[in-house]
């Protein structure tokens, strides 16, 4: 063997080590974090659960009973999770997964939980890009914006007033920032078009299903 | 060549070789995660452990790596331990992990690791090298600190808020009430008019000290 290739494969054979070591340390560090991200994840979820949820209206582990749906048209992702809330065996209550796609600054992530008589429980924003100090009110942290929505449902507000005042609609922009809060107020409004479109199907899924609706909402009410 | 003391490389670390300040690497994290002075915390002791291992790891290779596959190797470390420290952060600070997301994985490319592997841990014993990626870091930490610190305070009126909920340490949070803010200070625009500041002032010190006029 010359001495060239001998070089070359020492060489290899050290970078193959180096490989190794670094993957019996990740392997290593992944059993030991393994359970608790499970947990952390899992806890995160219920929490984020709980404040749009009152904890009243359901005795299920909404979570466990979940189902995929892939509706762009209607919730904004290519697969949005619902979670159902049963109380006593009934359907009580979904808690939707949608993303406002026509934020100023890119999506934003909202999770929405829709009454089986298809009113608002409760809306919270869980990640956008807005601007800080103008398009971030939609935080509840920063603003009691979001909690507008609760008790709300189609037709309270007529069709033509689910939009921002500055559209003659019922809900308040801020200042200086009307895209942000027009884009939150559609996408809710479309995730209760879909609920009373779609929610049947919904509920009465298997837990894990994965749902398609290639239908898009109707634009009853265009200027 | 003879080994720095470690009065030396602490003080290469946090000042006259500062990351941050001086040497300008990092400035991707040290400009975006500075917003508040939680995330920059946060961030700042993440990489302060990240240097710390990765400095450690590389001297305590350095003999076994041959100069020509030195770079990769180094590379496969840093990426193994960064890897590690966001499991770690996942498992025992997920609000923490929520909120740092993507900067985390991103310590990998922070110039002062690669930097510092190479310039400092490849040349010298582990012990040397844990000491000069802790001061590394540290001086990365107190940079960042300032600018988090600074920016909150004038864009919120607030200090380490969210230190509660994000890293378990509510005594830390410090709230002016009915400041009305500044917004443009945690915006990006704010963060370099802040690191800029900061570099003037550092200059300024210099300047003084060693007694140069113009």
């Amino acid at each position: 063997m010359n001495e060239g290739l001998r070089e070359s494969l020492r060489a290899g054979a050290q970078l193959a080590l180096a490989g190794l070591a670094a993957a019996a340390l990740l392997a290593g560090t992944w059993a030991l974090t393994r359970e608790r991200i499970a947990d952390a994840e899992q806890r995160a979820k219920l929490q984020a659960l709980e404040i749009v949820l009152p904890a009243n209206r359901y005795d299920n582990d909404p979570i466990a009973d979940a189902v995929q749906v892939r509706a762009p048209a209607w919730l904004g992702s290519e697969s949005a999770t619902v979670s159902r809330a049963r109380l006593a065996g009934q359907p009580s209550a979904l808690v939707l997964d949608v993303v406002a796609p026509d934020g100023y600054a890119g999506p934003i992530r909202l999770l929405v939980a829709v009454a089986a008589d298809g009113s608002v429980l409760g809306v919270r924003v869980t990640a956008h890009q807005e601007t800080p100090g103008l398009g971030d009110d939609i935080e509840a942290g920063r603003s009691d914006w979001i909690t507008r929505f609760t008790g709300r449902a189609l037709g309270d507000p007529p069709a033509p007033r689910w939009r921002v005042q500055r559209d003659g609609g019922d809900f308040p922009q801020f200042a200086g920032a009307t895209l942000t809060p027009r884009a939150v107020v559609a996408a809710v409004r479309r995730t209760l078009q879909f609920v009373a479109r779609h929610g049947e199907a919904v509920r009465a899924a298997e837990p894990g299903a994965t749902l398609s609706f290639d239908d898009a909402p109707v634009a009853d009410d265009a200027p | 060549m003879t080994a720095p003391t470690p009065r030396a490389i602490l003080e290469y670390g946090l000042s006259s070789g500062n990351v941050g300040l001086v040497q300008l690497l990092g400035l991707c994290p040290l400009l975006a995660v500075s917003n508040n002075a939680v995330n920059a915390l946060g961030l700042g002791l993440a990489t302060v452990l990240a240097l710390t291992a990765t400095n450690t790891a590389v001297a305590g290779i350095r003999r076994l790596t041959r100069r020509d596959v030195r770079i990769p190797a180094f590379i496969l470390v840093i990426a193994a331990v960064v890897t590690s420290i966001e499991l770690a952060m996942r498992a025992w600070l997920p609000a923490l992990h929520a909120v740092l997301g993507l900067f985390i994985p991103l310590i990998v490319t922070n110039c002062a690791l690669m930097g510092r592997a190479e310039a400092f841990a490849s040349r010298h014993d582990p012990a040397r090298a844990a000491l000069d990626g802790f001061a590394t870091g540290l001086g990365f930490l107190w940079v960042l600190l300032a600018l988090g610190a600074v920016r909150e305070l004038v864009g919120e009126g607030s200090l380490f808020a969210g230190a509660g909920h994000l890293l378990g340490l509510p005594g830390l949070e410090l709230a002016a009430a009915g400041y009305p803010g500044f917004v443009p200070a945690v915006l990006p625009i704010g963060a370099f008019l802040a690191l800029a500041g900061l570099v003037a002032l550092r200059q300024g010190w210099r300047l003084r000290r060693t007694g140069a006029t113009s």
